[in-house]
């Protein structure tokens, strides 16, 4: 499944290009969004900056651990944001909740980096089981591993508290700042979602990103290369992992509880969602693709009742909106946007020799 | 097709603008129903409770237009959040009826403390925690919990039925357990045996290894299920062809399964419950509701009457109207006063006086209850007696009733 933009894998690898350069090349569009994410607290309320902008950036990073994998490796998997939910688990049962009986209260510097790493196993082990079949295998596989620890965490009262779950899970505060509060929190997950952003571009130029593409495209050769497939794709899982851990511990700290809800089928298929509507092909896509879904859930049932219309069907104006977006564009938001600037850069190309023709002529 | 795109777009913002507008001199009410996942058949009847006291009321309170601002939840904690959250900073709704399920009640017990001026008046949920555990002091409660709706069954089925001993099939989640440890309080003291209890995931398509395990030596089944758990649990019980007895828990015969198609649902007929409402009760008032409920809206899109959800966010509105009316509608002082006059709010409701204790939670009557099938082929709670005024405590001291424990999977024991 040759999804991902293919160019980089053209491209010489540039192993020294440091963070200023890559900087420098980036166009105008990119320092708009810049500008605008660091200026959001300014012009955005409350709502909108952590309800909205924030938790899209949190399902973006879920979905960029797919897009990771996807993208570049190939593996469609549907564990991502059981790894999240693992993690905000870990986090609640190992730090602090209302849960007081479960939870073993230690301090969260302690208690994340714990959480982050056992998520990454967890993570890792079930890329380790599914990374020797292909495509729908790999997605039964990991939907298996999905449901098995949804169904785990709804039905252990011991350890994952059942149904309810954790609540009262409150984010630390920090060299003097309350991160719980909305700018700081926002910040904070702007900053976790841009170094996941540049994670995994860098990593999809280095040497492992270029050979986790080469196994996309032709396994087989690669191996004839003497590249070890299967210790990239592990690889490739443990990195995706992280980065969804990260967003599982942002998550946790969001909502300030995590029950079942968070790791159910439903929300393990609107990663995938998120990552096809906003396109596969590049690191941004999850990211658009979380947003559109983020807005169309909150929305859709106030823009039907606006609309006249009967509330209770919200759910079909979600997928219908999805299903627009895929049936328009099979490669998400991001590829409606490349193809819009590739029309017009050619349409401006078109004029500019139409006029050097004109220009020639008597 | 970019025109029309354009055009589309364009329009949808002119509406919501319109209604940004329009709202500034309303009364915004939040409201959280479940409107998607097992129970959203009970979600919507709660709508059309609040949707029939808000017509009652010319849908003004205290003078005031009143808008609803509804937000779907799930059943699950997650959800009420997420819902409670988006009423509360992009709506910036002051008062919010909900939520419904007793797991999301829990969170919303916790939530409401975060927003001290925000005046919570729950919809429908009736987990024992959310007021009996470290109660907020701005989430209210008009509805029983739904151990205070099992108040009397306990006896009833042992000492008129004599069933002696049973199995219970419930949803894994707190709403059933607060319903099965109200109903073993009563029932083992009589001298009740429960002898297996199984507890399925709410949301299960799949009850064939649930009836396989029903054991045979029972002499009835208690189900604690609710929407469209309970149709499922009743068409493949059908299937396999079994003749067990039931006792039903509040929302196991409630309207919005003895409204369900399908002849799955006559296998209840005869099944003993109790409640906060019962169908059939022959009380002036109640009377009264069920007439306005079924004038308001067509046949094919209620219940042949007002289900539990119905009644509860009924009285969830009254109780604010009520109080708002008492305080001229003025919650400028960040709702301090409407709190205080909701928590010595009585209501004379449809289904029995109700008045909040120090925990902000109902002192309220209990229905128990049998199904019947109606001459034309509509099943009914026929009425069969009412348990008054039944405290949280069910009528055991504070201390005694501590000392029981809090309702959990094994909560009360109930062996011989």
């Amino acid at each position: 499944m040759a999804i991902a933009d293919p160019r980089p894998a053209t491209y010489a690898p540039r192993p020294r290009e440091g963070l200023g350069e890559l900087l420098a090349r980036q166009g105008t569009g990119f320092w708009v969004v810049v500008v605008l994410l660091l200026a959001m607290p300014a012009i955005a309320s409350p709502f909108w900056l952590v309800q909205i902008v924030a938790y899209a950036m949190i399902l973006g990073m879920v979905a960029l651990s797919l897009m990771f994998l996807g993208g570049y490796g190939g593996i469609v998997s549907l564990v991502q944001m059981t790894v999240a939910a693992f993690a905000a688990y870990l986090v609640a049962i190992l730090g602090d909740s209302a849960i007081t009986q479960i939870s073993l209260k230690w301090p969260w510097w302690m208690a994340v980096p714990v959480a982050v790493f056992l998520a990454t196993i967890f993570g890792t082990l079930s890329g380790a089981l599914s990374v020797r079949t292909e495509g729908i295998y790999t997605i039964m596989i990991t939907l298996a591993i999905a449901s098995a620890f949804y169904y785990l965490c709804l039905q252990n009262y011991t350890i994952f508290n059942g149904f309810s779950g954790f609540n009262g899970v409150i984010p630390p505060v920090f060299l003097g700042v309350a991160w719980g509060e909305n700018i700081p929190f926002y910040y904070l997950v702007l900053a976790c979602a841009a170094l996941a952003y540049w994670a995994v571009i860098y990593c999809a130029r280095a040497p492992f990103g270029l050979a986790l593409q080469g196994t996309r495209d032709n396994p087989r050769r690669m191996a004839a290369l003497g590249f070890d497939v299967v210790a990239h794709r592990i690889a490739a899982y443990a990195f995706a992992s992280v980065i969804a851990a990260f967003a599982g511990v942002l998550l946790v700290w969001y909502q300030r509880q995590v029950s079942p809800g968070t790791a159910g089928i439903g929300p393990v298929v609107d990663i995938l969602i998120i990552a096809v509507v906003g396109g596969l092909s590049r690191p941004i896509g999850p990211f658009v693709g979380a947003l559109v879904y983020v807005i169309l859930r909150t929305f859709s049932l106030d823009l039907l009742t606006a609309a006249g219309l009967d509330g209770k069907r919200y759910q079909l104006v979600v997928g219908a909106g999805f299903l627009a977006i895929v049936l328009f564009s099979p490669d998400g938001l991001v590829g409606i946007w490349q193809r819009l600037r590739e029309r017009h850069r050619r349409s401006r190309e078109a004029k500019a020799a139409q006029m050097r023709i004109g220009g020639g002529g008597p | 097709m970019r025109k029309a795109l354009m055009a589309a777009v364009a329009a949808c913002g002119l509406l919501a603008a319109s209604s940004a507008v329009q709202a500034q001199e309303k009364l915004k009410i939040g409201v959280m129903a479940t409107l998607s996942g097992a129970l959203t058949s009970g979600g919507e009847d709660g709508v059309r409770g609040l949707q029939l006291a808000a017509k009652q009321a010319n849908n003004k309170i205290a003078g005031k237009d009143i808008e609803f601002i509804i937000a779907a939840t799930d059943a699950s904690p997650d959800s009420a959040l997420r819902a409670a959250r988006k009423l509360v900073e992009q709506d910036k709704v002051q008062i919010v009826i909900g939520p419904l399920s007793g797991s999301e009640g829990i969170a919303m017990r916790d939530y409401s403390k975060t927003v001290p001026n925000l005046v919570m008046v729950n919809g429908s949920s009736g987990a024992l925690e959310t007021t009996f555990i470290n109660p907020s002091p701005n989430f209210f409660r008009f509805n029983s919990d739904g151990a205070q709706w099992m108040a009397g069954l306990g006896e009833y089925v042992l000492k008129d039925k004599g069933y002696k001993k049973l199995a219970v099939i419930a949803e894994d989640y707190s709403f059933p357990y607060t319903q099965v440890f109200g109903f073993a309080l009563g029932y083992c003291k009589a001298g009740g045996q429960i002898a297996q209890r199984q507890w399925v995931p709410l949301g299960t398509k799949d009850f064939g290894s649930v009836i396989a395990n029903i054991p045979d030596d029972v002499d009835a089944v208690f189900l604690g299920l609710g929407g469209g758990d309970a149709v499922n649990f009743l068409n493949q019980y059908s299937q396999t062809g079994g003749k067990a007895k039931f006792v039903g828990g509040s929302i196991m015969v409630d309207q919005t399964v003895l409204s369900s198609k399908g002849a799955a649902k006559r296998l209840l007929v005869g099944t003993p419950s109790s409640s906060g409402v019962a169908d059939a009760w022959d009380d002036p008032k109640w009377v009264a509701f069920v007439k306005a409920y079924q004038d308001a809206f067509p046949a094919d899109k209620r219940f042949a009457s007002p289900s539990l959800f119905a009644a509860n966010y009924y009285n969830a509105f009254n109780a604010v109207a009520k109080a708002m009316d008492k305080i001229g509608g003025d919650i400028s002082d960040g709702g301090a006063k409407l709190r205080a006059e909701l928590a010595k709010t009585e209501l004379d409701a449809p289904n029995g006086r109700i008045k909040l204790d120090d925990n902000r939670h109902a002192i309220a009557t209990t229905f128990i209850t049998e199904v019947t099938e109606l001459p034309n082929g509509e099943l009914t709670n026929k009425f069969v007696k009412t348990v008054p005024d039944v405290p949280q405590t069910l009528g055991l001291s504070a201390e005694a009733f501590k000392a029981v424990g809090l309702p959990s999977r094994t909560n009360p024991d109930c062996k011989p």
